[in-house]
């Protein structure tokens, strides 16, 4: 009840002065200090939180292949400040200034073959880039679809929908707590976006359109992104390393949070036993499920990878965050690479 | 009676003076004094965690007595924060309906003291902690109540990838793995603490500079391992002394899930060297150990890592009991006992000293018992083994004894 008492005043400031500071758009104070904003509304990165859509400067913007996070629909923005750009890197993270934001709302439909009909937002995840590094906030939306409040703790939230295949799904969503956020973020000891790299976001003449906005500068002629994962006219090889990269490798990376496994999932890493061709587990525990390597080339049914893609039981499911159901696609993509490989 | 007389009389003069002065006596005086535990009421698992994200460096945040059910792994990122419960028996955490996250409580930050309560059953891990240095784990308690179970987490404490770590005065039972893990990690002390009914008791694993002590390592399927593996980040294990320790009667039966290293641990080892170097067992108390007391042994699995050495090295053995054992050898070690009559001597070692295409190593195993204690080398020479080819012998190996690594110091262990 507090919190609505509170609320209320800087619902009606924000209505106002609707851009905080005199002019529309993004509040680089709120977005530059110490701590996160209590309300996403602060941040004056959307014209209109009912709508949902962005302020001026804030560009959508999406990733040849995104993170499977139980069907979830996501919109994401980018906000670069006013006279500054990303520089281009050809394997990293765009170096973003600092002030830059990075916006990624999950939302969800009653049935997610008509994912814009009745769709509702559930949270907006921020990553800010602050003086002192990248910050990442979770925010969880108002039922009223109005507001979402800075919730550090997360929260695990039952939701049914049908998914695009058609099936019913009684999903246990977590939104994750602020730690968890870093537990994908890592890097080394830092925190650092994981989509806005070339090879995740070059598509559909998205590069240009950053360009032409002038919030990325330095980017070579035909630069080339992934294939889809799922666009069968590519090569297989190609597109389950990409699968691989978004969904394994923000973890299993030399800089990440399973960098003990040694197990790196990048798609630029060439060593057989660093991508797990005949690897054995270190600490999989009952995530081997009896099995023992994580890729068995020709046999998929022997690989621990799949099993661990396969299973929804904290212990066993890989990755640890982000999911509560298994993703039919990708477990046939992962299983026809797998055998398909050549066996010695 | 003048003791008592002298007790009432201070307690009338403290009396007195908090009367006179009333505004200094709800200021507690004590510097150490803890701050309240968290409360107790709503939904504990929120509450902790946001305190646990919430919390300053040097911040201690206090767990109230109680059972608790938590239905999400924990996390702690802050630096120099104390998680402090009411003991090991009363502030108990408990996972049994945990529906996410791959361990109970994981700690990324540095300078962190875990103290003074119980984490029960755990779908992954009970207690991680992934480079975090100066980290001190102590009177803990991980457990799966359900005894051994191939279904438990693999391991109850696991600190990996960090420098300078303490693990004191804990207990862990029915871990699928390893009870005690320390892993990928330098400068380490394990010591005062019970590891039972899991698969191995202890284990260091591709470390540096640890002192494993005072441990009672009883009824596990392998008591007390060190290990060095390949194709991991850190490689190159050595450098550990196992001393003062009991280790007896592990004999648990092995639940690890197959494809995990210890899965091929015999059932009734005491102590296991596999690969590594400078490893020093002295002084510890061997009893009832079915398969073998110690058991020095090459990695057997292929590898291509052209950093990793599969052999044992500098080995020192010295000064340690051993009692009765060797007697019902498993395993893999059964087929290899029965070819010699059934039973095993205290120590054993596989004689693997060279691998691939390369030239027979010194190993330099120096077992430095007296001579009633019993040895036997399979003689099986060459990596990858060739069962074939054994070739047992009781004489112990040619040895210069390796210089003993110094006691280990922790800058953080007075904290």
């Amino acid at each position: 009840m507090r919190w609505v008492v509170l609320l209320a005043p800087l619902f009606l400031l924000a209505a106002c002065s609707p851009a905080g500071k005199g002019a529309p758009g993004p509040d680089l104070g709120v977005i530059l200090a110490e701590d996160p904003a209590p309300s996403l509304s602060d941040y004056g990165l959307f014209a209109d939180m009912a709508s949902g859509a962005p302020a001026p400067g804030v560009l959508p913007y999406d990733l040849i292949n995104p993170l499977f996070t139980d069907h979830a629909a996501k919109h994401r923005f980018v906000f670069v400040p006013d006279g500054q750009a990303a520089a281009y890197r050809e394997t990293d993270v765009f170096d973003f200034p600092v002030g830059s934001v990075l916006v990624k709302t999950f939302a969800f439909a009653p049935d997610m073959r008509a994912p814009e009909e009745g769709q509702w937002r559930v949270e907006t995840r921020l990553l800010l880039h602050k003086a002192g590094g990248w910050a990442a906030y979770p925010y969880i939306w108002n039922a009223a679809q109005t507001e979402a409040v800075y919730s550090p703790a997360g929260q695990r939230l039952g939701i049914e929908t049908i998914s695009p295949d058609g099936e019913t799904l009684e999903l246990r969503y977590a939104v994750p707590n602020q730690n968890q956020c870093k537990t994908c973020h890592q890097a080394g000891k830092d925190i650092a976006p994981i989509g806005p790299k070339v090879r995740h976001l070059a598509h559909k003449d998205q590069l240009t359109r950053w360009e032409a906005a002038g919030i990325l500068s330095g980017v070579p002629e035909d630069v080339e992104g992934e294939p889809y994962a799922f666009d069968p006219s590519a090569p297989l090889d190609l597109r389950a390393r990409a699968w691989l990269d978004v969904n394994c490798a923000h973890c299993h990376k030399a800089d990440g949070s399973a960098s003990n496994s040694g197990l790196w999932l990048a798609s630029a890493e060439t060593g057989q036993a660093r991508i797990g061709i005949l690897k054995h587990p270190v600490a999989a525990g009952r995530g081997s499920g009896g099995l023992k390597q994580v890729i068995v080339p020709g046999d998929p049914d022997a690989s621990i990878l799949l099993y661990r893609m396969a299973s929804t039981e904290p212990g066993v499911a890989m990755p640890e965050l982000g999911r509560s159901v298994t993703d039919p696609h990708s477990l046939a993509l992962i299983r026809e690479w797998i055998a398909a490989m050549e066996t010695e | 009676m003048t003791i008592r007389l002298r007790a009432l009389g201070g307690a009338a003069i403290l009396l007195t003076l908090a009367a006179c002065s009333p505004a200094t006596s709800d200021k507690p005086a004590a510097i150490n004094e803890l701050p309240a535990p968290l409360s107790a009421e709503g939904d504990f698992g929120a509450t902790l965690q946001a305190a646990l994200i919430a919390a300053k460096p040097g911040e201690t945040i206090v767990l109230p007595e109680g059972t608790f059910q938590l239905a999400d792994g924990l996390s702690l990122d802050v630096d120099g924060v104390t998680l402090r419960g009411a003991g090991q028996e009363k502030t108990i955490l408990d996972f049994t309906g945990q529906e996410g996250a791959g361990e109970g409580l994981l700690v990324t930050s540095d300078d962190v003291t875990l103290m003074d309560f119980a984490v029960r059953n755990t779908k992954g891990d009970g207690i991680k902690s992934k480079g975090a240095d100066q980290i001190i784990y102590r009177y803990l308690t991980v457990e799966w109540t359900g005894g051994p179970d191939e279904n438990n987490g693999a391991y109850g404490v696991y600190p990996v990838e960090s420098k300078n770590v303490l693990v004191e005065n804990v207990t862990v039972r029915a871990a699928s793995d390893a009870g005690i893990y320390v892993g990928q990690s330098d400068n380490i002390i394990v010591r005062n603490s019970v590891v039972e009914y899991n698969v191995a008791g202890i284990e260091i694993e591709n470390s540096m500079n640890a002192d494993v002590y005072g441990n009672i390592a009883r009824n596990n399927t392998g008591g007390i391992l060190v290990f060095d593996l390949p194709d991991l980040p850190v490689t190159g294990g050595n450098s550990t002394r196992i001393f003062d320790n009991e280790i007896g009667s592990n004999n648990t039966r092995n639940f690890a899930p197959a494809g995990n290293i210890v899965a091929s641990v015999p059932s009734g080892t005491g102590v296991i060297v596999m690969a590594n170097q400078n490893v020093h067992v002295f002084d510890n108390k061997f009893d009832d150990n079915r398969s073998a007391h110690v058991l020095i042994m090459s990695y057997s699995l292929p590898f291509t890592d052209e950093r990793y050495n599969p052999l044992p090295r500098d080995l020192v053995l010295r000064d340690n009991f051993y009692g009765a054992g060797g007697n019902d050898p498993q395993g893999d070690l059964a087929p290899l006992a029965a070819a010699l009559g059934g039973t095993l001597p205290a120590i054993v070692w596989d004689g693997v000293a060279r691998w691939g295409e390369g030239a027979a190593q010194d190993v330099n195993l120096a077992v430095l018992e007296g001579p009633e204690v019993g040895f036997i080398s399979f003689g099986l020479g060459k990596y990858p083994i060739d069962p074939a080819t054994m070739a047992p012998s009781p004489e112990r190996p040619q040895a210069t004894p390796a210089a003993e690594p110094a006691a280990i110091v922790l800058p953080h262990a007075d904290r």
